[in-house]
């Protein structure tokens, strides 16, 4: 009995813990349909009539589908760019021996550790000498060096490649990249569908790389189109139409999570756990 | 070249690995070491770069504002990575309980995990609007409740300001560490947790003894990887007020001097110093955390 009571209580904390993490979600819709003057006046859970209203004072700024379209070509090509080439990478650390491999091994896990603000200033340097400040580039081709992708594929691809697969795909006459396309990437799909959501999810909110780079508003990234409404006066000082472009920014990635938690989750512990 | 029995195959390792090679030598090798190069110059971030040895690290560790901002930083990630991980460990004690076998763990992890799929920028405008000290949605129910009488200026102070950011580091990080302490625990072997059962173990026992040694590995995994997001912290602080710091500087962090001194003020040179400085300092905090876990007794 007392064991049934405490597990009544140990869930009702769980379920409360669990509010917390919603409600803040919850309020951003309730608000984002409600007009300035309602949310100064008091807090309800009522939904108001006042999206169209707050969307034409966002909209009246700026382009947010513009920001989500922007946001969603980075992110997709960055990413279809780090699974291919770490996949790339690590079955050529994994299959081959060859010389000053293991250098590059030690020099993907040192930059694992590295943070990232250690190489900003020089990339930014690097950048404007180059004269891509403002463009895509930047944002994009990096992401074919992913150490931490790299590192986990290689790890996978050893637990799971056979070395006798390889070899009697060769006797048959197989390439060597024929080999890595039609036999070796299947192998390795779920590693890379795991690593490639992180690596979305990474692109898609990262903020602090395309503030710097990007300076024509209609280039803005979601995260850069959001946080630059500290400059509009008409929006800051309507919170509805702040709550509504937050709402936007947020409400694909819920979406996105509902259908796709499980897997999402299960990235999490690829990187530090071994299972 | 060998012979004709078996075609050697290992040049192609070069091939694979050389487009990854190449960028990475350009776009994360080459920068790291420029940053440190300009930490050593005058520069504006235009025009050419005049050698200065060291005195961008002279200024630096006397720079009253450094030392403010990483104070600021190590406060912010001190009570953050207490209410993180205490949540964290918490909730892992709950669901790896043997005799309660709780239900609902992967719809829980879901929702817990939820804030820290979200952008920091999302994060810092929702929050921002919702602790306004008029019209934030915060107040506003703390004085329905009765709770408080008249409205908090959450991010006018600089205590609670700092507090704030805090709380939102550990709402959006304590799912992620909870679910990799929860997979650290269900890698251990149920006979362990049986095992200390039979012996008369109690919960906090079993947690003391069995727990905690086995997830070490994770335990610094989670430990050092926080340390090195945490002392990067910038976004939330950046946007939550004015970009500067306010108020009163309190949130003012490394990474933030780091920006404005380099993008705001034009002086690089300074910035990479603070960079390299701050890299300095991450890397002595997390061989303490490895001592700290590792270092006491060999077994």
């Amino acid at each position: 009995m007392t064991r049934n009571i405490k597990k009544t209580v140990l869930h009702a904390a769980l379920i409360l813990l669990s509010m917390l993490c919603l409600f803040p979600f919850l309020m951003m819709i309730i608000n984002a349909t409600r007009t300035g003057n309602e949310i100064m006046t008091g807090f309800t859970l009522i939904p108001g009539d006042a999206v169209a209203d707050n969307w034409e004072t966002v909209s009246g700024y700026f382009n947010l589908f513009r920001g989500l379209g922007n946001s969603l070509l980075v992110a997709v090509t960055s990413t279809a760019l780090t699974a291919y080439f770490s996949a790339l990478a690590a079955y050529g650390l994994a299959v081959y021996k060859f010389k000053g491999k293991n250098i590059i091994f030690t020099g993907i896990i040192i930059f694992m550790m590295i943070p990232t603000q250690l190489g900003l200033l020089g990339f930014y340097d690097l950048v404007n000498a180059l004269g891509l400040v403002d463009s895509y580039i930047p944002l994009i081709i990096p992401a074919i060096a992913s150490p931490a992708t790299i590192f986990f594929l290689r790890q996978f691809l050893k637990a799971t490649l056979s070395p006798a697969l390889l070899e009697a795909a060769r006797i048959d006459g197989a390439g060597e990249f024929y080999i890595f396309h039609r036999i070796v990437l299947p192998i390795m799909s779920p590693g890379i569908a795991t690593m490639s959501i992180g690596a979305f999810i990474g692109s898609w909110n990262n903020y602090l790389l395309p503030m710097v780079l990007l300076t024509t508003p209609s280039k803005f990234t979601l995260p850069v189109m959001v946080a630059s409404m500290n400059a509009s006066q008409d929006i800051v000082s309507n919170q509805g139409a702040i709550y509504l472009a937050v709402a936007i920014s947020v409400i694909p990635i819920l979406i996105a999570f509902a259908f796709l938690s499980r897997y999402i989750i299960g990235g999490i512990t690829a990187g530090g756990v071994k299972e | 070249m060998t012979g004709k029995k078996k075609k050697d195959m290992n040049h192609m390792g070069y091939v694979f690995v050389a487009p990854f090679l190449i960028v990475f030598l350009i776009f994360s090798a080459y920068p790291v070491i420029r940053t440190l190069y300009l930490s050593f110059t005058q520069y504006k971030g235009y025009g050419a770069p005049t050698f200065i040895g060291f005195d961008n690290y002279k200024r630096v560790v006397t720079d009253p504002i450094f030392w403010t901002a990483l104070g600021n930083t190590a406060k912010i990630w001190g009570i953050n990575i207490v209410l993180q991980l205490g949540l964290a460990f918490l909730l892992t004690i709950v669901f790896s309980d043997i005799k309660y076998k709780m239900r609902g763990l992967s719809v829980y992890r879901a929702l817990f995990y939820l804030p820290n799929l979200i952008a920091a920028t999302s994060v810092a405008f929702l929050f921002k609007v919702l602790l306004d000290w008029q019209f934030g949605s915060l107040n506003q129910i703390l004085i329905k409740a009765g709770i408080i009488k008249s409205g908090i200026n959450w991010l006018g102070q600089p205590g609670t300001a700092q507090l704030v950011v805090a709380v939102i580091g550990a709402w959006m990080w304590f799912g992620n560490s909870f679910i990799m302490l929860m997979a650290g625990v269900q890698g251990i072997s149920r006979d362990y947790f049986e095992a200390a059962a039979i012996d008369g173990a109690g919960r906090w026992r079993t947690f003391g003894s069995i727990i905690i040694p086995l997830l070490k590995p994770i335990l610094l995994y989670v430990a050092i990887t926080s340390l090195i997001g945490g002392l990067q912290l910038f976004d939330i602080p950046f946007l939550i007020t004015d970009g500067a710091g306010a108020p009163s500087n309190a949130l003012n962090t490394v990474v933030l001097y780091l920006y404005n001194s380099a993008f705001k003020y034009n002086n690089v040179g300074y910035a990479g110093a603070i960079a390299y400085l701050l890299f300095f300092i991450i890397g002595i905090v997390s061989a303490i955390e490895y001592k700290v876990m590792y270092g006491k007794k060999e077994d």
